[in-house]
Parts: C-alpha cells; structure tokens; sequence
C-alpha cells in the first residue's frame, strides 16, 4: 500500500504558541487513519495542515514538510489545486442555503464545469457515493436545508466527493449526529476508502477503533504514538495512550 | 458508572478471581488427599465443593460480560477482562478434573492399594504450588513467576510418565491389578491435564500484563 502523506518534523505555531510539536508521520494510501487525543492536543491543527486550512489563520507558521504523492504541499502545489484532491467534512454539517442539486454541483461549477448533462451525472455519481441518492433523488431542487442532520453530513460528503478528491478530511464528521446517521457515516467510510484515502479526527474512541486502519494519538501538540489501530486499543507501547484511552487521563 | 466506580468494578472482578483460584486449590488438594487417605467423605465434600466452583464461574463471566457492555474496556482493561473470561473456565476445568479424582477414590472405597501412592502426593504438591504462585503473579501482575509455572509443566509430565509405565507394568505382571491399576493411571492423567490448564492460565496472565500471546505449554 502507497504513502499518500508523508509528513516530516511538522512544526507549526500560533503566534509564539506551538501547537504542533516535530510531528512525522505517513498517512497511507486507502485506509482510514483516526486522530485521537484530548481537547486542545494539536489533532485537529494538524488535520488541516494537510489541506492548507490553517493558511487562513493569521499569525500561523509552519516548519517542516507535508508532502502529498511526494509534492511539498507548502511549496510546490497551488492551494486551490491541494483543496480540489483534499476535501474536507467538518464537524457540524454546512450544506450551502440553496437546493440539494446546486450543493454538489458547487464545487464542479467552480472548478469550469458548465454541461449539464456532466453535472447532472457528477451530482448523482457523487450522492450514490454518498449513500444519500436514494433519500434524495425525487427533490433535488429542494432546499438542502430541508434535509435531516445525517443527510445534510452525507451530503457534505457527496459535496466534497463531487470535485473527486483523493484526500478526504474529516473533523469530527458525526459529533453532531444520532447513533443510527453515525453508523450510516460509518459505513460510508468503509466504502469510500476503497477509492479514498480517509483521514479523520474523532473524539468518539470507540469510532476510531471501529473504522479505522490506523491511529495516531496526540497529546499537547506531540504525536504520542501511531500505529495499527487493533495495536493501539489492544496492547498501545505508550503509558499516555493507555491512560487515555482507559479513561485514567489526567 | 464513573471511572472510579469503573477500576473498582474491575480490582472486584480480579479479587472473585482469586478467591476462585483459592477455591480451585482448596478442593484440587483435598481430592487427592481423598484418595492418599481413601477418605470417602471427603472425597465426597470436593463433589459439593465444585457446584460453588461452577456458580462462582458463571458469576465472574455476567460481570465480565457486563463490564464489556457498558464501560468497553480498552488495552489493559480489555485485555484483563477478556483473560479473565478464559482463565475461569480453565479453573473451572481444574474443579471438573478434582472431581474426578474424587469420584476415582470413592470406587476404590476401602480396598487396599495396590502401589504405595508416592508419585502422585509429589505431582499434588507441585501443582497446587503452580496453583499458589498463578495466583501471585495474577495478583502482583509478575510475568517471570508464570514463565516459571510453565516451565514446572515439565515436571508433571515426567511424573505421570513414570507413573504410565509403572502401573502398566504392574497390570501386565498381575492381571488382579487391572481394576484399581486404571483408575490410578486416569488420576494420573487427571493431573497431568491440571497442570496443562494451570499453564493456560499462566499464558492469559502473561497476555494482561504484556500485551504478549506466550506458549509455555
């Protein structure tokens, strides 16, 4: 299996706060890797180094490198180029105030596509990636807004696959839903990291342990450990993940 | 139930562990005692004992069980109450094979032996020490005591060894011999798998506490 990031000495600051301590790591190509780690422990910051999202923080800087297919991501890649094959999901969902049909196609449309004919098609391909065509299909002029808090995060997903990524980022993708869009969320992953590779942050322990192929624990802006996901919720090298994730954190 | 409550519910489950193994022990040297002593009603006490064996068993595994539901236990938590589940029904095994021993002595009855009984009080005493020191390395979490347990094993198969030769010998001499000759070599066989399951609980120990599948068997 390929390495889709490698990440070198990752060094990145808030002003003269460090929230992100000479992390180095390889994030693999179709799996899904979980960042892990308590409130504050730089997992998050780090998950958008990987699409340039911190760029829109004043005061950041970043030392180190991040390279995507070997490409330096802070150097030799345009960031709109990074952000078309690293899409991200974010936390709460945030369908755009306008139909269903006009949410996927966003990102196409602005990328240059004009035929509707291949919007119509990238819209369906991607909701039926979604797992959400099938709710969907019979009202897609109708305001995504209308649609229920898993279906508006599935179609995040379909919003963000509709510009065919190979990244996908996901910050906490299902904090804010029920256990039943969760295990849909869930599920999707699976299928999507076939064609994807999956990076997401969770707080949800035991979703990091279900889905993924591989964690990383942080800890105070420091990669704690990172290995097999059966490796670190059975037998972790490390006393700080063993005490977190036993829950005899702190 | 908050984390506290959490690491108390699982020193509990570890100490009903103990106290199993204690049980274990006690009825495992009474059964041979039974038999060095053809004493019939004791033999008879470590049929009795054993039901509270099986119920401690079955108590130990619904707590297991109900820890892994409700708190999902993680790394060392989930390693101990996983082992835990595979070492009570080892001990229980250990009950079961006590019992068997016990109910071999009770068909002897009072005829006399045929051998005077020397190997079998040794294996007895050295695997209810392999009993004894599981239990302090289940206790004080000390790897290197459950290697040696396992290698004692060694020991027990020799002795039943011997006793497999000497009392074949023995049947094939004198045909009379046959009757009780059996039953003492399925007692020696009885505790040779004894030692067998007290090795498997050593290997579970070594998983806790290293994260290590070990085969000291």
């Amino acid at each position: 299996m390929g390495v889709k990031f490698e990440i070198k000495n990752l060094d990145l600051f808030y002003g003269e706060f460090q929230a992100i301590k000479d992390v180095s790591m390889d994030i693999e190509e179709n799996k899904v890797t979980a960042f892990i780690g308590p409130s504050g422990c730089g997992k998050s910051t780090f998950l958008r180094t990987l699409n340039r999202m911190n760029d829109l923080i004043e005061g950041v800087t970043i030392k180190g490198s991040v390279k995507l297919d070997g490409d330096d991501i802070y150097r030799n890649i345009d960031v709109i180029k990074l952000r078309k094959r690293v899409g991200m999901v974010f936390q709460k969902p945030n369908p755009f105030p306008m139909s269903i049909y006009d949410n996927v196609a966003y990102g196409p449309r602005t990328h240059g596509m004009k035929k509707k004919s291949d919007l119509d098609e990238i819209v369906e391909k991607s909701l039926v990636q979604a797992a959400l065509w099938d709710e969907v299909k019979g009202r897609m002029k109708k305001s995504a807004l209308g649609l229920s808090g898993g279906q508006q995060q599935r179609l995040c997903i379909a919003r963000a696959l509709a510009v065919e990524p190979e990244v996908i980022l996901m910050d906490e993708p299902t904090s804010a839903l029920d256990p039943i869009a969760t295990s849909k969320i869930e599920s999707l992953m699976e299928q999507l990291k076939k064609r994807y590779t999956i990076v997401i942050v969770t707080h949800s322990m035991q979703q990091a342990a279900r889905i993924s192929d591989n964690t990383a624990f942080f800890i105070m802006g420091e990669m704690a450990e990172f290995d097999e996901t059966n490796r670190i919720f059975t037998n972790p090298r490390n006393k700080r993940t063993e005490d977190y994730i036993t829950g005899r954190f702190g | 139930m908050g984390r506290e409550q959490y690491d108390e519910a699982i020193g509990n489950l570890k100490s009903d562990v103990v106290s199993m193994m204690e049980n274990v022990e006690e009825i495992f040297v009474m059964a041979v005692d039974s038999l060095v002593a053809q004493d019939i009603e004791k033999a008879r006490r470590v049929i009795m004992m054993d039901d509270e064996i099986d119920r401690q068993m079955e108590r130990i595994e619904e707590d297991s069980l109900e820890l892994i539901a409700l708190q999902q236990p993680m790394a060392i938590d989930l390693r101990t109450i996983f082992s835990i589940a595979k070492i009570i029904t080892d001990l229980e095994r250990v009950g079961d094979f006590s019992v068997n021993i016990a109910k071999e002595t009770m068909k002897i009855g009072e005829e006399p032996l045929i051998k005077p009984l020397v190997d079998i009080p040794k294996m007895q005493r050295i695997i209810s020490g392999m009993l004894r020191n599981s239990k302090r390395s289940f206790i004080d979490g000390n790897i290197s005591i459950a290697y040696e347990v396992g290698e004692e094993d060694d020991i027990i198969d020799n002795l039943y060894k011997d006793i497999y030769s000497e009392i074949l010998i023995m049947i094939h001499e004198d045909g009379r011999y046959i009757n009780q000759g059996t039953k003492l070599l399925f007692i020696g066989r009885y505790l040779e798998r004894i030692a067998d399951h007290i090795t498997n609980i050593c290997e579970r120990i070594i998983y806790i506490y290293s994260g290590e599948s070990a085969n000291i068997n």
